[in-house]
């Protein structure tokens, strides 16, 4: 008994000597209530020597904290019990923290930098006069093809994936609105459609392509892809570019049916304990020169038009990411579908996972 | 005086279980009747009779069947092996420190070593018979989860073993039974204690397995842990989610129940 009361207080000792020195390397280090700024992004999603640089200048310190999709973001911010101040959902997303009163309007005036963005990427459907969001990264959704391993195949259409030489080779993303609306708009159909035979035909177009499919993953797919584990993939245009800088067999075409425009723009939670400190970040982000800087390194594409001037020429007239505005008229932005139909776009997904080959 | 004494000592297991185990279970249960927009259903329990789900629980069981009885068939041998051994607690840590490290970390491992490129295939090419799928088959699948199972399989079952009073072995050898009987007659059915626990830590767990389907098996297996995954954090169609759940509540319980230690009378 006089052992195990001796152990208990060592265990108490030992925890309270290490919550004390947590404490303090936290206050050596500046991370103080009202000091620190707690962003919540995708992963791989910004060049972390920013982050850096925005300590430096400001002394702010910047908890950083990342999510795998838009979904798991949401719920975790509506659970409540996190002070994420800054957060970069994509623009349904947006759309529906709005209509749940999930964010904070966004003051302009501490935002000047504003002024730098394309104003094709402002007062955009899902929030209109920027009143919530201001835009960090938009993209595209196309296929990836490996030219060592195809051979001079071209693929130009989503409906190419069908053909039965790519037995095998597809790599999907686990993420049933990209895959219904490769599907939906392959049919011709757009990927926002909310009649129920539509997505059943979509749904047994899809069931039709898994002989060719390998396997349907997550952010796993750009290291796969990278290694020429499979030929082709489902891919956002950020990860091509990436994948496109370690490998230079593959190439990224957003395909003549259409496809996804999506927008990422950075927003402020209802939640936030530093919006302050959140307003001088999204400011900061809007710089030319750290926009640049982050594009080069992120891959996806800036709308930042200033920024644009600071990179190389050769990547800003790329076509294949930075679309003319004939192709983006081609392309459709995702809709809040409403909890139902998501609900049955993604009971569909599931189905169509449950398929067997 | 001495009881009420013990029952103070009850206290921090009551509270711990009331708040962690009986709460969780009753506010699955409660959102289990609740449908996407918050109203009172049975939609779910319903829905969950459909051909999908049923599928999907067929296919979850016999994929943690498979996974059993292959970890029961590596483990016992090799847990009989280990208390012949001379430095048996040496070998066991072995068998265990692969255990402490991350589930995460050896899936992303086998991603490697299974790829068109890893060493598997570079080893099947140097032996002749030349590169083949291995990621993303139910093969891998299979393997990746017997690898991580096989320590909480050999465990158990090496404890009973290890108990087992030796003498007992030497009296049905001397009585004349061949080694197989009294492997079959002495030595199983007093470690089957072992057996059935090792049998329990594994299949529960498997029936519910949902980062491997995707890392691993890429999505090819889906299991009812995938679906439950996808409902809470991704439809937020919590009440199918919580459905689910209390249908593996319900198989666990009756697993339990099926291979827990049954009182038998002194023969």
């Amino acid at each position: 008994m006089k052992q195990l009361i001796r152990a208990l207080l060592a265990v108490l000792i030992v925890s309270f000597a290490l919550i004390v020195i947590v404490y303090r390397l936290n206050t050596a280090q500046g991370y103080t209530s009202g000091n620190t700024l707690t962003i919540f992004n995708w992963g791989d999603y910004i060049d972390e020597e920013l982050i850096e640089k925005f300590e430096e200048e400001t002394g702010i310190k910047v908890i950083y904290e990342t999510f795998d999709s838009n979904e798991a973001m949401l719920t975790k911010i509506e659970q409540g019990g996190t002070s994420y101040d800054i957060a970069v959902p994509s623009e349904y997303i947006i759309d529906k923290m709005r209509e749940e009163d999930l964010l904070l309007p966004i003051d302009h005036s501490k935002v000047p930098n504003l002024q730098y963005i394309d104003s094709r990427f402002l007062d955009l459907p899902f929030d209109h006069g920027n009143k919530y969001s201001v835009p960090y990264f938009w993209g595209t959704v196309g296929i990836l093809y490996n030219t060592n391993i195809l051979g001079d195949r071209e693929i130009t259409s989503w409906n190419d994936l069908w053909d039965p030489d790519f037995k095998n080779q597809i790599l999907l993303v686990d993420s049933a609105r990209e895959v219904m609306g490769m599907a939906l708009n392959s049919l011709g159909y757009s990927l926002n459609d909310k009649d129920k035979n539509h997505l059943l035909e979509a749904k047994q177009k899809i069931d039709s392509l898994t002989p060719n499919i390998k396997a349907i993953v997550g952010d796993e797919n750009r290291l796969l892809l990278q290694n020429e584990e499979a030929a082709i993939g489902l891919v956002w245009s950020g990860t091509a570019q990436e994948i496109m800088w370690e490998n230079e067999n593959v190439e990224y075409v957003v395909p003549e049916e259409g496809s996804n425009l999506w927008f990422d723009n950075m927003v402020i939670p209802k939640t936030a304990k530093n919006p302050e400190a959140a307003h001088q970040f999204i400011n900061f982000m809007l710089d030319p020169e750290v926009a640049a800087q982050n594009t080069d390194y992120v891959g996806y594409s800036t709308p930042n038009i200033e920024a644009l001037k600071y990179m190389d020429e050769e990547t800003v007239n790329d076509e294949r990411f930075y679309p003319d505005e004939e192709m983006t008229a081609k392309l459709e932005v995702y809709e809040n579908l409403g909890k139902r139909m998501l609900a049955y776009y993604n009971d569909l997904f599931l189905e169509f996972k449950m398929h067997k080959k | 005086m001495k009881t009420r004494s013990r029952n103070i000592y009850l206290i921090p297991y009551v509270i711990w279980i009331a708040l962690f185990v009986v709460t969780p279970i009753l506010l699955v249960l409660y959102y289990s009747f609740f449908d996407i927009d918050g109203q009172f259903t049975f939609e779910n329990y319903k829905k969950f009779f459909t051909p999908v789900y049923l599928k999907m629980t067929f296919s979850s069981f016999w994929y943690a069947f498979l996974i059993t009885v292959i970890t029961l068939f590596i483990s016992y041998p090799t847990a009989y092996l280990l208390t012949k051994t001379k430095h048996k607690q040496l070998w066991l840590l072995l068998i265990i420190i692969p255990s402490w490290i991350n589930l995460l970390l050896k899936a992303y491992a086998f991603i490697g070593i299974f790829g068109t490129y890893g060493a598997a295939n570079s080893f099947l090419g140097i032996i002749g018979i030349g590169s083949k799928q291995i990621l993303f088959t139910d093969f891998s699948f299979i393997f990746v989860s017997v690898y991580i199972f096989l320590p909480f399989m050999i465990l158990p079952i090496f404890n009973a073993l290890d108990e087992l009073n030796p003498s007992l072995v030497d009296a049905s050898n001397d009585l004349g039974a061949s080694r197989w009987t009294t492997f079959q007659r002495v030595i199983f059915p007093l470690t089957l204690d072992g057996v059935k626990s090792g049998c329990q830590i594994v299949f529960i767990p498997a029936l519910s397995l949902f980062m491997l389907t995707r890392l691993i098996s890429g999505n090819r297996v889906i299991t009812l842990g995938t679906a439950i995954e996808q409902h809470f954090l991704v439809t937020q169609d919590w009440g199918m989610g919580a459905t689910i759940a209390v249908f593996l509540i319900i198989a666990m319980v009756l697993i339990m129940v099926l291979t827990g230690k049954r009182k038998r009378g002194i023969l």
